[in-house]
């Protein structure tokens, strides 16, 4: 057997000059989460630029009454594809790529619990998005029966959008869930010394509350999608009311998993405004506990609401009450957390920078959007705004006033940790303002174009309704956000290649992850460090020292060896989808299926039959490394 | 790791499935994998009683179930399920033979379950004309017990592939996690079934 000492040294000499192949394939077979955090992002942000050009289009569509820039179905693919890329594949991924990147740093951990299942998660994740765009030219048009895809409509949708649906959900869920347990056994397991569960950052606590909605609500959307791919495919009748079948099971169970969804998405947003905000009030954060105490309450509350998406549907007073009511306490402990971040910030020392700013902008915004969640929760009053713009704002200010805010601030706020570079301050202030004034101008006035009456989910509108304005500022809103956006992407790009180099910490940070070098060696710590309360690097600091104290001697670390086995297996599950979608014109698809399943299949047998202990990194190599 | 991993009476930790770091984690995921599982058939469980009575003229539970067979298959499952109890208890007294023999049982019984349970379903096609596609009550039942019986096949493949791959290395800390993983895994099949057959079978006999 090789020397595992003599590969890593070859390792480190290669660092230096690999060519495109070989960064290929070490993306390829990597199982470093920091890595992995990385390319979730990467592939996170390509696909909320096609979001956001669906949505540009949508917004062109209705600039004027009565407007014909694309056709009646065209555009019901638009609005479907849009939301059904926003949330599953640009909102969630990117959280899940910080989550990667940076929680293990926060708890002091080398490394995760499931490096394999971490990677395996990625690519199902990323294959699921790649089907689901393929629709647009090989399914004879996109999904379009909205991102809720409600049976019977999805039923009677023509062509295979609603199967490249189906498939790609499907695929892209059972990552979601192996990077759900992934955190969850990492947070549980693999804490450093004295890092108890009350002095975990919060963006670790919102990713172990995330991690365990994750686990509970994506299941039920993996049995809706089967029974939908059943209906669509094998002729079952769940939702065949001639059948005896019922489209309301189809209803329940989505919203079952789609409202904890919108807890899986804002509770790691509030995660990253509660490092940020502490961070540049220099300032312990206000009322740590009771943060801790309303993250587990929002998500208990999450799981009991998902029928106040359904109040229209006939499910009886009681019914409506009940959800009403659990509804609108999720207003408690989110005003909790309101206050604690705005008593954070009181008599603190604040600085504003583009990172702040978007923390700043998100208290208002959100709680705009929660304001608008409560008038919404209201049973009786939600026979009026349903289906109309008032919703469409509603959602828009809790999903963007809140997880992309969030996302733009961690951005600018871990970019440094993440690629030892930092963030151009002007590009970051100019990219803050153009979204920030386009968000408002986008989806304020949609809140009174609903009232009026507009409907959601229509192609056009009438003239002289009053309706015109409301759009034409709407639409402007909507091109704004779309150059923000763009400046976030131009000052990424000029950071990475011109950027200024930091150090390991250049926020006088108060978390692990910033007593580390910046990025992060692949062994993160090369002593485990050793906890001794809330924002351990801050007590360290304040106590003259600095760096943390090493809770251990130099050791051998352990690590995972990296596996192309991930990538085949999702080739191998991607490629039976694509059977299963077209085996309904042509038996020999099924081919397809057997031949991706056996890959998929076959590939976890060689895995479970080749042994793959790892190697170590020697403690002598980490010495010499240090100097 | 260059240490060996092979155990003997002396080196012999309490608990071998739980002695490495791996091992712990693999443990608690497995865990947390069945408390998604539960959801996931909850939600079938939940979809096949809202649909049960919906039979679309077709045939009804009443008059298909015969609980002789049903009975059979949960004595066969349940007493696999206390086979790979005994397997467990050997490995944890480091005997590789009598647990690789008793998982052998378990693999028996297991596949006797799915021979009945294929039989089940090819007598309510051909001698009913109930399939998947006869009524919303058909899709529900065959999609809740069809996912139980894959589960079984899935279980079954991991059973023997693991017992093929060690049958000449013997226990170590590195696949005695694997084993016990296995067999929490095969405990939770038999609780699912234990609601198949009250919620599928014994209300639908009876009601």
């Amino acid at each position: 057997m090789r020397d595992k000492r003599e590969v890593y040294k070859l390792s480190i000499a290669t660092t230096q000059k690999k060519g495109f192949g070989a960064v290929l394939w070490d993306y390829l077979t990597t199982v470093d989460h920091k890595k992995i955090g990385n390319m979730y992002i990467a592939a996170g942000a390509f696909f909320f630029l096609i979001g956001g050009l669906e949505a540009l289009i949508i917004r062109i569509q209705l600039i004027k009454p009565e407007n014909d820039f694309i056709s009646a179905g065209l555009y019901n693919e638009m609005i479907t594809m849009h939301g059904t890329t926003m949330i599953f594949f640009a909102a969630t991924p990117i959280l899940i790529g910080f989550m990667n990147a940076i929680m293990p740093l926060q708890i002091g951990a080398r490394d995760v619990a499931f490096p394999f299942l971490n990677s395996l998660g990625f690519w199902l994740f990323f294959f699921g998005g790649v089907l689901l765009n393929l629709s647009w030219i090989f399914g004879g048009g996109a999904p379009d029966a909205g991102w809720t895809s409600y049976a019977p409509l999805s039923l009677q949708s023509p062509g295979h959008g609603v199967d490249f649906y189906v498939m790609g959900l499907q695929l892209s869920g059972a990552g979601t869930l192996m990077g759900g347990i992934n955190f969850i056994v990492t947070i549980v397991t693999m804490r450093a010394p004295g890092m108890t569960y009350m002095r975990m950052p919060l963006f670790t606590w919102t990713t172990f509350v995330t991690s365990i909605l994750i686990l509970f609500a994506f299941p039920a959307l993996t049995v809706g999608l089967f029974l939908l791919m059943f209906d669509r495919m094998f002729g079952s009748a769940f939702f065949d009311v001639a059948l005896g079948g019922n489209a309301i099971i189809w209803q329940h169970l989505f919203w079952i998993f789609g409202h904890p969804e919108v807890y899986i998405l804002i509770l790691p947003a509030f995660g990253i405004f509660s490092e940020i905000i502490p961070a540049f009030s220099k300032k312990r954060l206000f009322g740590y506990t009771s943060m801790v105490f309303a993250t587990f309450l929002i998500a208990f509350l999450g799981f009991m609401v998902w029928a106040h998406h359904m109040f229209t549907v006939g499910l009886g007073p009681v019914a409506n009450a009940i959800f009403a009511v659990a509804t609108m306490a999720i207003a408690v402990p989110t005003g909790i957390k309101i206050f604690n971040w705005l008593a954070t910030m009181w008599g603190g020392s604040i600085t504003i920078n583009s990172a702040m700013l978007w923390a700043l902008a998100f208290i208002p915004s959100f709680t705009i959007g929660g304001m608008t969640g409560v008038m919404l929760g209201a049973a009786s009053a939600d026979y009026q705004y349903h289906d109309t713009y008032f919703v469409v704002a509603h959602f828009h200010y809790v999903i963007v006033g809140g997880v992309v805010f969030g996302i733009f601030a961690a951005t600018h706020y871990w970019y440094p940790k993440m690629f030892g570079r930092i963030l151009h301050e002007g590009l970051g202030k100019l990219s803050f303002w153009l979204f920030f004034i386009g968000f408002h101008l986008t989806f304020f006035i949609q809140h009174f174009l609903g009232l009026m009456g507009m409907p959601r989910r229509y192609w056009v509108f009438l003239e002289n309704q009053g309706l015109d304005t409301g759009n034409l500022i709407s639409t402007i809103g909507a091109f704004l956000m779309g150059l923000g956006t763009i400046v976030v992407l131009i000052n990424v790009v000029y950071t990475a290649v011109k950027g200024k180099k930091v150090s390991g910490d250049p926020w006088d940070a108060r978390t692990l992850e910033w007593a580390i070098p910046s990025p992060p060696p692949e062994y993160n710590f090369k002593q485990l460090p050793l906890v001794r309360g809330l924002d351990p690097l801050w007590i360290e600091k304040t106590e003259g020292k600095g760096k943390m104290t090493p809770a251990e001697p130099v050791v051998d670390i352990h690590m995972p060896n990296g596996s192309i086995y991930p990538f085949i297996m999702t080739i191998g599950f991607f490629i039976a989808s694509i059977g299963f979608i077209f085996q309904v014109d042509n038996n020999l698809w099924l081919l397809a299926v057997y031949f991706g399943m056996a890959l998929a299949l076959g590939t976890m047998v060689v895995r479970s039959l080749k042994d793959d202990h790892g190697y170590h990194i020697h403690k002598e190599d980490l010495e010499r490394e240090a100097d | 790791m260059s240490q060996d991993h092979s155990l003997n009476p002396e080196t012999m930790p309490h608990d071998p499935s739980k002695a490495t770091t791996e091992g712990k984690h693999k443990f608690l995921g497995l865990w947390f994998f069945l408390g998604g599982e539960t959801v996931l058939f909850a939600c079938f469980f939940g979809t096949f009683i809202a649909l049960r009575n919906s039979t679309a003229g077709g045939p009804t539970s009443q008059e298909l179930f015969g609980l002789e067979l049903v009975f059979l298959m949960t004595v066969l499952l349940l007493t696999s399920s206390l086979t790979s109890v005994y397997a467990i208890y050997h490995m944890k007294n480091n005997d590789f033979k009598k647990m690789q023999l008793w998982f052998g049982i378990t693999a028996l019984l297991g596949i006797g379950f799915l021979a009945c349970e294929l039989y089940e379903f090819a007598h309510y096609i051909t001698e009913y004309g109930f399939t998947f596609r006869s009524s919303a009550f058909g899709s529900a039942f065959y999609t809740l017990v069809g996912f139980h019986g894959g589960h079984v096949i899935f279980g079954l493949s991991w059973l023997i592939a693991l017992m093929v791959r060690n049958a000449k290395r013997g226990l170590n800390l590195y696949n005695a996690p694997k084993y016990n993983t296995f067999s929490l895994y095969w405990h939770f099949i038999d609780v699912v079934w234990v609601f198949i057959f009250t919620v599928v079978y014994l209300m639908g006999a009876v009601s």
